[in-house]
């Protein structure tokens, strides 16, 4: 975590705000770097979240991805987006997953299922080898070779001469600073995805008080009219078969 | 960019690391003291003048203390957690403008290690990683109360970081800005008269707020419930000793000054100062401002430690969530519409929409009573189905504490004194 | 101050009321409905409030713009909603559903108002009125054919799924203040992802409508099937939602634009990364062909059909699959013609897939809900039937289906919770034997449906399955189309077995003699609308439906 920390000290310190017109020489070198030492630990920590058997040991190593992550939008000058990722996923998210692993002490090593499907494991395998490797050509292959230049060290871009697809762009979009930037988007173009996201929260929110609240009061459940129906208990959980309704509600 | 640029960086970046190095060490010095003097004690004064090196001393004792980790700590995540509380709160101080900015033969200089773009969102982002100190703390001794604790630290944290959030949202939007240094400028000049324009006058119930959530988020007194000593052992650092405790240790101070240096940049102008006298002297007066002004709100800090008891744990959760948090939201809607108001309308409109709102509000505040009077009847218009009234006391977040088995039982003031 | 003058202001857009009007109109009663259910005691003031509010903001307007109908809509609703919450305030449930299929009904009308508009921009004469055939606020909305067609089929969905609702909720204590805001939320999710002109609309309609649907799935939560529902549907969502997202990157990685118009335009002009383009169309199947159920991605499908609500059942079936559908041939028509060598026969083969499977796997079912729920998954190969086909026919065809396929299952379905009610059970086979004799009107209206289902002449069914078997014809997709017609007799089996076990077979011994059946007058009036109108556009009206469809059948360009 110090590395870490450090690391990002050295980044962000490298990332020049002032002087938006010397930017693109020297983060393009920066870039470079910062992307070939952060990819392998990005990567490493992915790898061990799902490897991991310890469930808190897996949710830290998820954390040190979202840090790299935010690390590559800060290398790439998204500085809000790289603040928001820490304060949303690292600081809120993951703290209450945290939350929860320590509260309902599941945070012993969980015991390997047996795959229940005979052959199902080698065959996801397989199969998720192949996705993988169809789309690694499919996504990487146009971006191997001269076409790649953008943002490699300068010297390479020299080497690709007329090939090398200079970054553009960049600076406009970040002229007036790149939250400013964000928040003119987020109110003029995308004003109506960015409202309507905002359905979508409250709907999380009616869904987590629906299925999260665990005791039901009468007037929670039937018109009224008048007349109080108790509510249901909750019973022991039972083995199901067709019987999808409740048979208490006969009684 | 030659090496003198490298070097002047270096030296800005090891300034503010000193500054913020001797003011821990001073900030425990001082807080026994001042905590002894409110007690009618004497507090350390044996070793150097006052007992200054006092310390010093605890540190070497602490370092060179055998190092013991329980045996069925989880060992890395037991050795890290310390170090992630200190390195946040030092990395948090790199956005501070600690001093002005003056001139050296042909370079600016000015005293601030990092001015990013999203400047103060940079603080409220490693708040949030700070959390994981004390979580992983507490959990990876692999005890119960240290557990406890860590559980608590982090309800409480995420509590609080949410009115953090939106008292610094306001300040945002009122200066229109998220960088410290353009908040710092916000603050020059006279508000009118002698007052300086500083955010704590016109942004009051944001400073309020920020200071309150700073203090539950430093986890200070009256809100260090995760270390309730007189329930939780010690809280989440039970386990820890030597030098992994003295990092703990530091850290909790360290954040301390960090908040105390954020609150003065965003409420108390920051460096900003009345200057005079020779140049030399205009380089280091705001330094010396920033210095005395966080200087102050250490004091508070401490006072608050000596003054109060601890909250009671639900208290503590519905203080955050059913006051701070909609007061905050309230307040950040107020400071957009004046600002947009500020920005689009003529002032002599503005008077005039005001009055005609405070005699809307004169007007509900008498109907409200005609209304409210029914509702208010047990059982009344006709059996709702006995709709759960609004201020039902049942409290909907009780689930926790209950169910963590540390709801504690009685308010318990603070028997601690000294280290 | 100084810093906050210097910033140069912000170019306020321009916001199209009028096309996303529905979607305002679904969300705005959903949270007046939450609202009022959660006013419990102070209902009547806070209905009040409303009215205010609404009265003050539609004076505004009617003063500073000087029009006079949609103030005069505004302010005739904020009074209605007053005037029905003074009536039924102690009837919370009761007030909710009337309040949400007045909203259901409110956006029908305005979608038809919108579609007066539209026709009239077809033929080129009204350029005053903003909806348009562009895509609106920022390239974010489409308002086309295809997307009012949807919507109007999406909120009649709703409409019918509101009365089936109230007495089966009541009966199975399931009814909460949440439930009718939630349908309501829903729908607004599947308008919105029917109109949707942008990738990043598509996902977060998309997120709305299953998050929606997530919770009223398990919302019988005593359930442990609805639990089972809810929870399997909620992790393969997500799981779908995250290729769809990664789809989507790609395609921005592509053509730098998330607009499905612009991204359509980048690909004809595209030379190189052909791969990436394909390898994105392909995870956009997956994520659209989740939510459409299509096979292999149907698997969620019978268990969560099976495990929720009953009418839920319905709606979900119907309306989501219309609005995917909507979305699934914009993007594929609107975006990805340019490379429709690679898609078209992959979608010949899932649809070969999905009506087979679909109606084998089905035979095979006992329980009549989840027998559905595979039949289901056939319809949907129907329907990729006039995808496949890419014409005008085909679209038309697509939008017919929907349209009546969404009656078929909320008949259906609305009779097995008719049925669900009295037995306090779900329906087995054996359980419908001898219904016939003994209540034939609810017997008769399943068996009408699950012969408009089979697609028996004379039924509506009959209708669309001739609508996008024509298409697919027109197209030379003269194969599948025999595969249609094999998969549609072995469907026919498993449908007239139901009806034989009801008409021809005698009430299993030892079973005692069940309570007659009291059908609410909100079920009733559901499941007769729908069967009326399964006879309607099946015996008299298919030709008006075919034509509205055939105007319909348009995209933004």
């Amino acid at each position: 975590m110090v590395a870490l920390a450090t690391a990002v000290g050295a980044v962000l310190a490298q990332t020049p705000v002032a002087d938006p017109a010397g930017a693109a020489a020297s983060t393009g070198a920066a870039e470079f770097w910062v992307f070939w030492i952060l990819a392998p630990l990005s990567l490493a920590a992915a790898v061990s979240m799902v490897v991991l058997r310890n469930p808190v040991h897996a949710a830290l190593m998820l954390v040190v991805n979202f840090f790299t992550i935010a690390m590559f939008y800060a290398v790439l000058e998204a500085q809000f987006l790289a603040a928001v990722q820490i304060i949303v996923y690292a600081g809120a998210i993951m703290v209450l997953f945290l939350f929860v692993l320590m509260l309902l002490g599941v945070d012993r090593e969980l015991p390997t299922r047996v795959a229940q499907i005979r052959g199902q494991q080698p065959a996801a395998l397989l199969l998720g080898a192949l996705l993988f490797a169809a789309l690694a050509v499919g996504v990487a292959g146009p971006f191997l070779g001269a076409d790649s230049a953008c943002n490699a060290p300068p010297d390479a871009v020299a080497a690709a001469g007329a090939d090398a697809q200079p970054c553009v762009g960049l600076a406009a979009a970040n002229e007036e600073g790149n939250v400013r930037g964000v928040a003119r988007l987020l109110f003029t173009d995308y004003v109506w995805p960015f409202e309507v996201t905002s359905v979508l929260l409250v709907i999380a929110a009616i869904g987590a008080m629906v299925l999260g609240r665990r005791t039901e009061r009468p007037e929670d459940l039937v018109d009224g009219r008048g007349v109080r129906k108790e509510p249901l208990r909750a019973r022991a959980a039972r083995p199901t078969g067709s019987t999808a309704l409740d048979r208490e509600a006969a009684e | 960019m030659d090496w003198l640029d490298v070097l002047i960086i270096v030296a800005v970046a090891v300034g503010a690391f000193a500054l913020w190095l001797v003011g821990t060490a001073l900030l425990i010095w001082g807080e026994r003291r001042v905590v002894a003097k409110m007690q009618s004690r004497v507090g350390p004064n044996r070793l150097g003048p006052a007992g200054l090196m006092q310390t010093l001393a605890d540190g070497a004792k602490l370092f060179f203390k055998e190092d013991i980790a329980p045996a069925n700590a989880d060992r890395w995540v037991y050795l890290a957690a310390p170090m992630v509380s200190a390195v946040v709160a030092l990395v948090t101080f790199a956005v501070i403008p600690y001093g002005g900015t003056f001139t050296i033969g042909d370079r600016q200089i000015s005293l601030q290690v990092w001015d990013p773009d999203v400047g103060l969102l940079w603080v409220l982002a490693m708040g949030s990683i700070g959390v994981y100190g004390i979580v992983l703390a507490g959990w990876s001794s692999g005890s119960k109360y240290p557990l406890l604790g860590g559980v608590r630290s982090s309800a409480q944290m995420i509590s609080y970081e949410l009115a953090m959030g939106l008292a610094v949202a306001a300040v945002f939007i009122y200066t229109g800005s998220l960088r410290a240094s353009d908040i710092v400028a916000n603050q020059a000049g006279t508000l009118f008269g002698p007052i300086p324009a500083w955010h704590v006058i016109p942004m009051a119930p944001a400073f309020v707020l920020f200071f309150i959530s700073a203090v539950a988020e430093t986890q200070r007194p009256p809100f260090d419930l995760p270390e309730a000593e007189g329930e939780l052992v010690g809280g989440f650092n039970t386990e820890y000793s030597g030098a992994k405790f003295a990092m703990i240790f530091l850290a909790e101070f360290m954040n301390v000054i960090t908040m105390s240096a954020v609150l003065v940049t965003m409420f108390l102008g920051g460096p900003n100062g009345p200057l005079f006298g020779p140049d030399i002297v205009r380089a280091v007066l705001p330094t010396i401002y920033f210095v005395v002004k966080v200087g102050i709100f250490l004091f508070v800090f401490i006072w608050l430690r000596a003054t109060l008891p601890r909250l009671r744990y639900d208290r503590l959760m519905d203080l955050g969530w059913k006051v701070m948090l909609p007061f905050a939201l309230l307040w950040v809607m107020a400071t957009g519409f004046s600002v947009v108001l500020r920005e689009t309308t003529e002032r002599a409109t503005v008077i005039r929409a005001a009055a005609i709102g405070a005699a809307v509000a004169a007007v509900l505040f008498f109907l409200a009573p005609l209304f409210s009077r029914r509702a208010s009847e047990p059982g009344g218009g006709g059996g709702d189905g006995g709709a759960r009234p609004l201020d039902d006391p049942r409290p909907g977040g009780e689930a926790l504490p209950e169910r963590a088995g540390d709801r504690p039982s009685t308010d318990r003031p603070t028997e601690e004194v000294g280290v | 101050m100084t810093l906050l003058a210097q910033i140069p202001p912000l170019q306020i857009p321009d916001i199209a009321w009028s096309a996303i009007s529905p979607e305002l109109v679904l969300f705005g009663v959903g949270i007046l409905a939450l609202l009022l259910d959660t006013a419990g005691p102070q209902r009547l003031q806070a209905s009040f409030l409303v009215f205010g509010f609404a009265a003050a903001g539609a004076g505004y307007i009617a003063l500073s713009t000087e029009q006079s109908v949609l103030p005069g809509l505004v302010g005739l609703a904020a009074l209605g909603q007053f005037a029905l919450t003074a009536i039924w305030r102690d009837r919370p449930r009761l007030l909710s559903a009337l309040l949400a299929a007045l909203g259901f009904a409110g956006a029908i009308g305005v979608t038809t108002w919108q579609w007066g508009a539209y026709s009239g921009r077809l033929v080129g004469a009204d350029a005053a009125t903003f909806v348009g055939t562009d895509s609106l606020l920022g390239g974010m909305v489409a308002v086309d054919g295809v997307a009012l067609f949807t919507r109007v089929t999406v909120c009649l969905a709703g409409l019918v799924t509101v009365p089936l609702s109230f007495a089966y909720a009541e009966e199975r204590r399931i009814h909460r203040g949440e439930y009718y805001p939630l349908l309501l939320f829903a729908a607004t999710g599947m308008t919105l992802l029917a109109s949707s002109a942008d990738f990043i609309m598509v996902f977060i309609a998309i997120e709305v409508l299953s998050l929606s649907l997530y919770i009223l799935a398990g919302f019988a939560k005593r359930d442990l099937n609805s639990q089972e529902a809810a929870l399997k549907y909620f992790l393969l969502g997500a799981f779908s939602s995250a290729l769809l997202l990664y789809g989507i990157a790609l395609v921005y990685g592509v053509t730098g634009s998330t607009n499905i118009a612009e991204a359509g335009r980048a690909f004809s002009s595209l030379d190189a990364p052909q791969g990436m383009a394909v390898a994105a169309m392909a995870l956009l199947i997956v994520g659209f062909g989740f939510k459409t159920a299509i096979v292999p991605f149907h698997m969620w499908t019978p268990d969560v059909y099976q495990g929720a609500p009953t009418p839920i059942t319905g709606f979900m079936a119907a309306a989501t699959k219309a609005a995917a559908f909507a979305a699934f041939l914009r993007v594929f028509v609107g975006a990805f013609a340019p490379l429709q060598w690679s898609w078209t026969p992959v979608l010949w083969v899932l649809a070969a897939l999905t009506m087979l499977a679909g109606a084998i796997l089905a035979v095979v079912q006992n329980d009549v809900k989840r027998m559905l729920g595979y039949s289901a998954v056939a319809h949907a190969g129907y329907v990729l039937i006039g995808f496949v086909a890419v014409n005008r026919a085909g679209v038309s065809g697509v939008l017919v289906y929907l349209l009546i396929y969404t009656f078929m299952s909320l008949g259906s379905f609305g009779v097995l919770a008719l049925l669900e009610r009295r037995n306090h059970k779900a329906m087995a086979i054996d359980d419908l034997r001898g219904l016939g004799r003994r209540d034939p009107v609810p017997a008769g209206m399943l068996a009408l449906f699950l012969l408009s289902l089979a697609g028996i002449p004379g039924t509506a069914g009959f209708v669309a399955k001739f609508a996008v078997f024509r298409a697919g014809i027109e197209a030379g997709h003269a194969a599948l189309v025999v595969i249609a017609v094999v998969s549609s007799v072995i469907a026919a089996f498993f449908y007239i077995r139901v009806i034989v076990a009801m008409f021809m077979e005698d009430v299993p011994e030892g079973v005692a003699a069940e309570a007659p059946l009291a059908p609410s007058t909100g079920m009733s009036a559901g499941i007769a609308f729908s069967a009326a109108v399964m006879v309607a556009f099946g015996t008299v009206l298919p030709f008006l439906l075919v034509d509205l469809a055939d105007q319909a059948a348009t995209f933004v360009s």
